[in-house]
């Protein structure tokens, strides 16, 4: 019966929307390909010795043995149950309020405050609960931007951005194009820049968002620059988001200054801007549990957190899982040292990357933050120019079999820089990947390649307990994907 | 080309014109409407008349872009934001509790739409506009109420009864007892008591996962519905999983319209739909009303009108979304008229959203079939129309778990679907957890068969309390809601009524229910009625406190 009409029937693809067919969300840029091509084949120290090492990936893998001890020693948290033993299980069965579990928000916003070494009290009235980082960006775009609205974001920026905010909410970012000349810092004539360019397009400037620590440059931001831009956003009557999910990476001086911290410091000078200043925060990159899904927005403006608040209904968090974290972020003692334990083990794998990297003559950003680096290989490109640079990329891909993030995919003006992760791996994963890296540069002065690729993987063969401890660092599952 | 041919065309009508401007012309003199569109129609012919036929183009034109570039001007001129005044008493960051949330800043300008209430005007409201959209339907003032004041046994035996919600406590305690004995482990994965082996277990719940959900739960949850929709087979594959039905809806919903585009939903129908899926997508919902006469059934008829009224004003029509179990009658979509829905939609070319998450919550004495089951028996049918969406919070008693399910026939927009799940992805421990308890075939199996029992027990007990006092309810097969018919109660038979009753019951019986109008009913005077929060010993205190209002309603008589 249905069948009869089937034949006059256009194909089902013309029925999609024009956002799921469109190609704003990215995937195709160089960024994905990267990881595409990962996934085709990801290194393995054991079963594939010559795999792609993922470096492309900037995930927090140094401190779970501190996790797992706490749930070990807390097992009552993960069996949902109360101290005397009880189940808290019927309340959190029915529980879907979007305001969240306020355990958990009190928790959390003592940890936010702990990460800004307590000169910022956070309010749990004033925070959003959303599935993940990136559901609070999205979250707040919708919020602040209409559709056709723009963004100023410095450059380089997080290549997912341009998915995460423009895609669904049909918002634009317009670069803010910083340089290395004075260490990729935002000015404000970058700024008045951006905007001037903006207008020129006849876009409606709704506000500046930056990442601080910085991603992808893992440098924190100048306590001056967020003078200046908070400065900026006054001036313009727009809004500032600050990103601020690597503020527990921060492992050198100069600390992390948080925006909030800096509108404090204003005091009465800050009342007119102190509501159009957002913060998001996630546990992703702090905790490294990007696979809880927890994000945060952080708003002192009313309207902002009603229409954020009822708008994470469209992506909110277990009932478990707060329960969870509520528990581990309440206790205090172990926050307290997975913090500076996991700032020292970042700090020690940072410093073995940039130490390896100037080994062979690359250099790196100087940085302070982050679970990556911002590698200056300009001088390895047969071209200065973007052309060169993707020339490059590939190679290191495809020949060295490291999956880094090119500049051009972070809107850096400048070629040849790449953004490489750090902490996803076992050490020894990274001095496989310096070998890697220092063969190539190698073979591209004097030409040893072959030397090159019969060396690496020897070298990880023959050290069993190399082999051992990689193996128990890899991922478990085998449909285990990915960041981004 | 275009231009001669209206010409041609427009030369009958540039008579007409010239006779209806020397007509009208002292009309013109007797002074210029300040108004532009009256302004446009007495110059344009004016223009016509002076410079003959080719001029009646050029002449229209030329108004037209005056105009054009006079809106234009005013925009431009009105593009400078004006900066925002001052909050009176903005506290920084860093001030006490309490004083931040009491001072409500003015929306900025700057603000966006995803704030005000798309009815509100353009001057913006206060901060608690971004309310309003709420305020407008008794669905959430009820709940509200509810939360302000709700009914407890011991503590508060004045409060207000609830029966606004789309709970299940039925059976509450058969996965709570699971939870205890189980909850720990299942989380964990802690198959093994190798210490290597709990490592792994960690990293693969903390690390990144597929934002669409990790397949162990794909599988399992294909089990389960496979389990509840009798024996029809679901591919993992196409499955999409996000932290609840609601964002289930919003995403699919991204993937098959554009803004302005719409959806027709027969109606009454869910009332949280306004919300989820108009909001953020910009997406229509046109409403198709059942009539009780029909039981309430889908008429194809009444879609096709609809769809051809919503053609005329240009909307485009890019699916039927339908609710089967219905929320709130409880109806099954009969396996004809799903039939029907089918070939509809293939005719026109659209989508069929089918929301299925009643579907293990049933207790009528028809069966339930999915459309997933009329798919399966159909051959040379384009599936590629067909979406399904499920979820744990009713079937398993497990909102607070955020678990929902996208199951399309359309690659594509898995594909798409999957990922824009990045946005509301479930936490990894939650996954895992709900994993080991959908493979416990004994459990699940138990629960549905004694959940069933008690639903269909309370719906009895239920019926019989509102038969007591006068109401009747239409026959539900399936959910957690009765739909109560209580017109003979209304004052007056209209919206109004109906909302004077609704006002009664929460005031003076201190009942929550949810009005029909605020699902789009047409007929005034039902209710849906959620039973699944009750108890039995709650329902003597319930038959009590309706009887007050429909006692004095008969006493007014």
């Amino acid at each position: 019966m249905v069948s009869q009409v089937v034949a006059d029937e256009k194909p089902p693809q013309q029925l999609l929307s024009k956002k799921a067919g469109c190609n704003s969300h990215g995937q195709d840029s160089s960024y994905f390909m990267g990881w595409q091509e990962y996934e085709k084949n990801p290194f393995d120290p054991v079963s594939n010795p010559s795999g792609i090492i993922q470096m492309g990936l900037a995930e927090n893998q140094l401190s779970f043995d501190m996790v797992e001890a706490w749930l070990e020693k807390n097992p009552d948290a993960l069996g949902l149950r109360r101290e005397d033993g009880a189940s808290v299980f019927r309340e959190l069965a029915l529980f879907q309020d979007y305001h969240g579990l306020p355990a958990f928000k009190n928790a959390l916003a003592r940890f936010m405050s702990e990460q800004r070494g307590y000169k910022v009290a956070f309010d749990p009235s004033n925070i959003v609960l959303t599935a993940g980082a990136t559901s609070a960006n999205e979250a707040l775009m919708f919020c602040l931007a209409d559709h056709g609205d723009a963004f100023l974001i410095p450059t380089p920026y997080y290549p997912g951005f341009d998915r995460d905010l423009k895609w669904r909410t049909g918002a634009e970012i317009v670069p803010v194009h910083c340089t290395s000349a004075n260490g990729f810092r935002v000015t404000r004539a970058a700024l008045d820049d951006a905007y001037r360019r903006a207008q020129k397009r006849r876009l409606r400037v709704k506000g500046v968002l930056i990442t601080n620590p910085s991603n992808p440059l893992g440098t924190t931001a100048p306590r001056a620059d967020l003078e200046m831009i908070v400065e900026f956003v006054a001036a313009r009557g727009i809004h500032l988001v600050s990103d601020e999910i690597y503020s527990g990476t921060a492992f050198g001086e100069p600390g992390f200054v948080s925006v909030l911290e800096v509108m404090a410091e204003r005091g009465a000078a800050a009342a007119d801007v102190s509501d159009r200043v957002h913060v998001v925060y996630s546990l992703s990159k702090d905790l490294g549990l990007p696979g809880f899904r927890v994000g945060a927005i952080y708003s002192s403006n009313a309207a902002v957190v009603s229409a954020a608040t009822k708008m994470s209904s469209f992506g909110l968090i277990s009932s478990q899982t707060q329960y969870l974290l509520a528990a581990m972020l309440g206790d205090k003692d172990f926050t307290r040292s997975y913090v500076a334990e996991n700032k020292r083990r970042i700090k020690e794998r940072h410093d073995q990357l940039v130490d390896g990297l100037r080994e062979i003559g690359i250099s790196c950003l100087e940085s302070n933050a982050g679970l990556f680096c911002w590698v200056d290989m300009s001088h390895l490109m047969r071209s200065r120019s973007f052309a060169g640079e993707m020339e490059l990329w590939k190679k290191v891909v495809f020949e060295v079999g490291l999956n880094i993030s090119p500049g051009s995919s972070c809107h850096c003006r400048e070629p040849g820089w790449f953004r490489v992760c750090f902490a996803n791996m076992s050490a020894k994963t990274l001095d496989v990947a310096m070998q890697r890296l220092r063969s190539f540069v190698e073979s591209t002065t004097n030409g040893a390649a072959a030397l090159r690729r019969a060396a690496v993987p020897a070298r990880s063969i023959s050290c069993p307990i190399a082999i051992k401890w990689a193996l128990r660092l890899t991922p478990s599952s085998g449909d285990r994907k990915a960041e981004r | 080309m275009r231009r001669s041919g209206a010409g041609g065309s427009g030369s009958g009508t540039a008579r007409r014109n010239r006779k209806s401007s020397s007509s009208s012309g002292s009309a013109r003199d007797r002074g210029a409407r300040p108004r532009a569109d009256g302004g446009m129609r007495v110059v344009v012919p004016l223009q016509g008349v002076v410079q003959g036929r080719g001029g009646l183009v050029i002449g229209s034109l030329i108004p037209c872009a005056l105009f054009y570039f006079f809106q234009l001007y005013i925009k431009r001129n009105r593009a400078p934001r004006p900066l925002p005044p001052p909050p009176p008493a903005a506290a920084a960051s860093e001030s006490p509790p309490g004083s931040a949330s009491t001072v409500v800043s003015p929306i900025h300008r700057s603000l966006s739409r995803g704030l005000l209430s798309p009815r509100a005007a353009l001057p913006a409201p206060s901060a608690r506009g971004a309310a309003v959209r709420d305020d407008d339907s008794l669905y959430y003032a009820g709940l509200r109420r509810c939360a302000e004041d709700p009914y407890h046994p011991a503590s508060n035996p004045a409060g207000i009864i609830q029966l606004g919600l789309a709970e299940n406590c039925l059976s509450l305690d058969l996965v709570v007892r699971w939870m205890e004995e189980h909850a720990a482990g299942a989380a964990l994965m802690a198959g093994g008591e190798d210490e290597e082996e709990r490592e792994l277990s960690v990293r693969g719940l903390a690390t990144y996962q597929p934002y669409d959900g990790i397949l162990a739960l794909k599988m399992a949850l294909a089990g389960f519905m496979r389990q509840i929709m009798k024996e029809v087979s679901f591919d993992p594959s196409q499955m999409v999983i996000t932290s609840g039905a609601t964002p289930a809806m919003e995403i699919l919903s991204f993937c098959l319209a554009d803004p302005g585009n719409a959806f027709l939903v027969p109606s009454p129908y869910y009332p949280g739909w306004d919300r989820d899926i108009k909001w953020r997508t910009g997406i229509e919902l046109i409403p198709v009303p059942c009539r009780s006469t029909d039981n309430f059934n889908i008429s194809i008829t009444a879609l096709e009108i609809a769809y051809n009224q919503a053609k005329k004003r240009g909307i485009r029509v890019r699916g039927v979304l339908i609710s089967n179990p219905n929320n709130p009658t409880g109806r099954f979509v009969p396996k004809q008229t799903l039939h029907d829905l089918l070939e509809f939609v293939t005719e026109k070319n659209i989508h069929l959203i089918s929301d299925e998450v009643f579907a293990g919550s049933t207790y009528g004495s028809g069966k339930f079939a999915s459309v997933a089951e009329v798919v399966d028996d159909l051959e040379d049918f384009d599936r590629g129309r067909v979406h399904i969406i499920y979820g744990l919070s009713k079937d398993l008693s497990l909102a607070g778990f955020r678990v929902g399910v996208i199951y399309s026939y359309n690659e594509s927009i898995v594909t798409a679907a999957a990922k824009i799940a990045r946005f509301s992805s479930v936490s990894t421990p939650t996954q895992r957890l709900l994993v080991a308890m959908l493979s416990d075939q004994k459990f699940i199996s138990d629960y549905l068969k004694i959940n069933s029992e008690r639903l269909r027990k309370m719906y009895r007990l239920f019926v019989d309390a509102l038969d007591q006092v006068g109401i009747e309810c239409f026959k539900s097969s399936g959910g957690f809601y009765c739909w109560a018919d209580m017109s003979k109660f209304i004052g007056s038979y209209s919206e109004k009524g109906e909302r004077k009753l609704w006002d009664r019951l929460l005031e003076e019986a201190k009942v929550n229910v949810t009005p029909g109008s605020s699902c789009h009913c047409i007929e005034p005077g039902w209710f849906r009625c959620c039973f699944t929060t009750l108890r039995e010993q709650d329902i003597p205190i319930l038959v009590e406190r309706l009887k007050k209002v429909t006692d004095s309603h008969k006493l007014n008589r």
